[in-house]
């Protein structure tokens, strides 16, 4: 019979409580699995609250009530990624960090959508042409004019009919990229991917323009 | 007139050549990024690529800003 491991250190690493292993009952089955399915949507309506009351202000026409149905609907589709996603958890955070992100990204992308819901996304290709002037001082504005048109310049020019669409509507028009990519059938991924093309487009003809700094 | 000078609507049209992550690849970062980041760890040397697309994409920002500001509520809670 081996001799018991009387390393007082191995003992208590090996006897220490682990916090948060109530998540490895998600990969089980029957009443272990269904309370620990109530406590994961716990964490994330606790995160989901927190979000949705964070950016409150860009709904102030909802209730109390409505904003906590909001939290709700994204605490369950949130439940849903992460029962979905389980074997994605590596251990590089803690569970609770790794779930209450999925909450925050339900809760984020449900407020913005609300708060645009009724606004009309006018996605006008003449938006550019009224990019203004808002640089560091007159002594700059002979070189800041001649910037800005190469910029106007390059998105007439250089780039495609959706970068251009995409760029205008999230960076001069404000629209968040959740609400574009609804509006046009995308997801947030796909659009990203459009715009940082579009500004590398962007980029290399203001360089070529003369403003090799804008390449930077 | 220097890059850092650009007024921050131009900044923003422009971007940065930084090699950066895209929204997907931060999203699986994220949880990871901001624990480093809480822990004073060299989150940005650990996680390349992550802060550049904070400042390219204003709605991981704002999630990364959550994050971490629900994680520091939970610390003192």
């Amino acid at each position: 019979m081996p001799a018991p491991d009387t390393n007082p250190d191995v003992s208590a690493l090996a006897a220490a409580p682990a916090l948060e292993d109530w998540h490895l009952d998600l990969h089980t089955e029957g009443a272990r699995r269904d309370e620990a399915v109530v406590r994961l949507h716990g964490l994330l309506l606790r995160a989901a609250r927190f979000e949705v009351f964070r950016r409150r202000n860009s709904l102030s026409q909802l209730s109390a009530v409505e904003l906590d149905e909001l939290a709700q609907d994204a605490a369950d589709d949130a439940a849903v990624s992460v029962l979905r996603r389980l074997d994605d958890f590596r251990g590089e955070s803690s569970f609770r960090t790794w779930a209450y992100k999925f909450a925050l990204l339900e809760a984020s992308v449900k407020v913005r959508r609300r708060a645009w819901r009724d606004r009309e996304v006018t996605l006008e290709p003449e938006q550019w042409e009224s990019l203004a002037h808002a640089g560091p001082g007159p002594d700059d504005d002979v070189e800041s004019g001649a910037l800005l048109e190469a910029v106007r310049d390059g998105i007439r020019s250089a780039l495609t009919p959706r970068q251009r669409q995409v760029l205008v509507a999230t960076v001069l028009e404000g629209v968040p990229i959740d609400v574009l990519a609804e509006r046009l059938g995308s997801n947030r991924n796909a659009l990203y991917k459009v715009l940082h093309d579009a500004r590398r487009r962007l980029r290399e003809h203001v360089a070529a323009a003369g403003f090799p700094e804008a390449n930077q | 007139m220097t890059g850092r000078d650009l007024d921050p609507t131009l900044l923003r049209l422009l971007g940065s050549d930084e090699p950066e992550l895209d929204c997907d690849e931060c999203f699986a970062q994220l949880d990871r990024y901001v624990e480093l980041e809480l822990r004073g760890a060299p989150a940005d040397a650990l996680v390349p690529g992550l802060r550049a697309h904070l400042v390219g994409c204003p709605a991981c920002a704002e999630e990364h800003e959550s994050l971490r500001a629900l994680l520091e509520l939970d610390s003192v809670s």
